[in-house]
């Protein structure tokens, strides 16, 4: 398994805007790895995706990264069994907790079959 | 967003994707509650007349289905520094006690206070100041009923020709709700009533039992409705202050689904135990 990527800086101008929870907790970056998923939720106020990643030294770590509602995800593609344990997944977070606990913020999420599911902020605007 | 900045989102997005290997990404089709894919008008399409004191249809924001969203506030007084609204001392005091995710008011999740974290109802006027999506409205002879997307609400707007009361012994989350028609086709809404416990908008703008809400949903044409939207509290504000004004809803096909979009508390609590208490870390 390949050791996280971390692009501080870029894409920042498309943080996905999430509900009412704000921004506050997080600082916009990006954060690019591979993982396994162990869970999604495709829940309101907000779908989760969990999943475990392992650095180089085989220490593995659980992450849990939120998305948008299912109400607007299904405009992207997503459905309730998009992912599911097992898969392997390269997720690209747009922001991390700024408390350093393994919590995120998603922009995409590569697909074993290339596909790459992300919610374009240039629709619906 | 700019479309220098949709164009420069897009891009980063197809280089993320190029990077990562993918083959291709999945394409954004807006779809209703039913999955199926919403036609888009053809590009000579015109729209017909506005009908006569009808606003019946289903609608979401013409600009976009996303539109409505009003993250930081009132469209059109959002919670920034180019915006400062008219408080009064109580009202400056009570908003500053309301804890927003957004808004030059926001607080981290951990300290955010936002009764909508717990699914309180959003109520009026939030319903239609954050997240307004989907928005059936159905006319009987002595009501107009509004049908919400977000939280799957309905309001009654009486128009039997009765008043509202002077006061109310007991305020409801969504109030009492009178209308009427000032032209064929403008139809005015008033609310009163309101539980103060909701907040106005997604930046936590407060209001009292005083609140006043009035709407104005003018039909342009067949297609577009323009909704207005009016603030009159004078515990909390020392004028009026507008909202929304001339939001477009356009009129989507009769067959349109629109979809569940609720709060649930269980899935709620697992949001704040989950994230928002893990970030606390």
């Amino acid at each position: 398994m390949k050791k996280i990527v971390v692009v501080a800086g870029l894409l920042t101008m498309a943080v996905p805007v999430l509900a009412h929870h704000g921004n506050a907790s997080v600082e916009n970056k990006t954060v690019v790895m591979k993982g396994i998923v162990t869970e999604w939720l495709w829940t309101n106020p907000h779908t989760f995706l969990k999943f475990d990643v392992k650095d180089e030294s085989g220490t593995v770590k659980h992450w849990t990264a939120e998305w948008n509602n299912p109400s607007t995800l299904v405009n992207f593609g997503f459905t309730a069994r998009t992912f599911k344990a097992g898969d392997e997944v390269t997720v690209t977070l747009s922001g991390v907790a700024k408390s350093g606990a393994p919590i995120g913020r998603l922009k995409s999420v590569l697909l074993p079959d290339g596909t790459l599911m992300t919610e374009d902020e240039a629709v619906g605007k | 967003m700019t479309r220098r900045m949709i164009l420069a989102s897009s891009a980063a997005v197809a280089a993320l994707a190029v990077s990562a290997g993918a083959q291709r990404v999945q394409p954004p089709v807006h779809v209703d509650g039913w999955g199926r894919p919403v036609a888009e008008k053809p590009k000579d399409y015109t729209p017909g007349p506005a009908p006569k004191r009808d606003l019946s249809g289903i609608y979401e924001p013409a600009a976009g289905w996303r539109a409505g969203v009003q993250a930081t506030g009132a469209r059109d007084f959002p919670s920034d520094r180019a915006h400062t609204l008219p408080f009064t001392p109580l009202g400056e005091k009570t908003w500053r006690s309301h804890r927003p995710g957004f808004g030059v008011t926001a607080v981290e999740i951990q300290y955010n206070n936002d009764p909508f974290n717990i699914c309180d109802p959003i109520g009026t006027p939030r319903i239609s100041l954050f997240n307004l999506r989907g928005l059936q409205i159905v006319q009987t002879p002595k009501q107009v009923l509004l049908l919400y997307q977000n939280s799957q609400v309905w309001r009654n707007i009486w128009t039997d020709g009765r008043e509202l009361p002077k006061e109310f012994d007991e305020p409801r989350w969504y109030g009492y709700s009178v209308g009427k028609w000032t032209d064929d086709y403008t139809f005015v809404a008033t609310t009163r009533g309101l539980d103060e416990r909701t907040w106005i908008d997604n930046a936590g703008r407060p209001h009292s039992d005083q609140l006043t809400v009035e709407e104005t949903f003018h039909r342009v044409n067949a297609d577009i409705v323009e909704l207005t939207l009016t603030i009159d509290d004078p515990k909390m504000y020392t004028q009026k202050w507008t909202a929304l004004n001339k939001f477009r809803l356009g009129l989507l096909p009769d067959s349109f689904d629109i979809r569940e979009q609720l709060c649930s508390p269980s899935e709620a609590a697992n949001y704040n135990t989950t994230q928002a208490d893990a970030v606390k870390k």
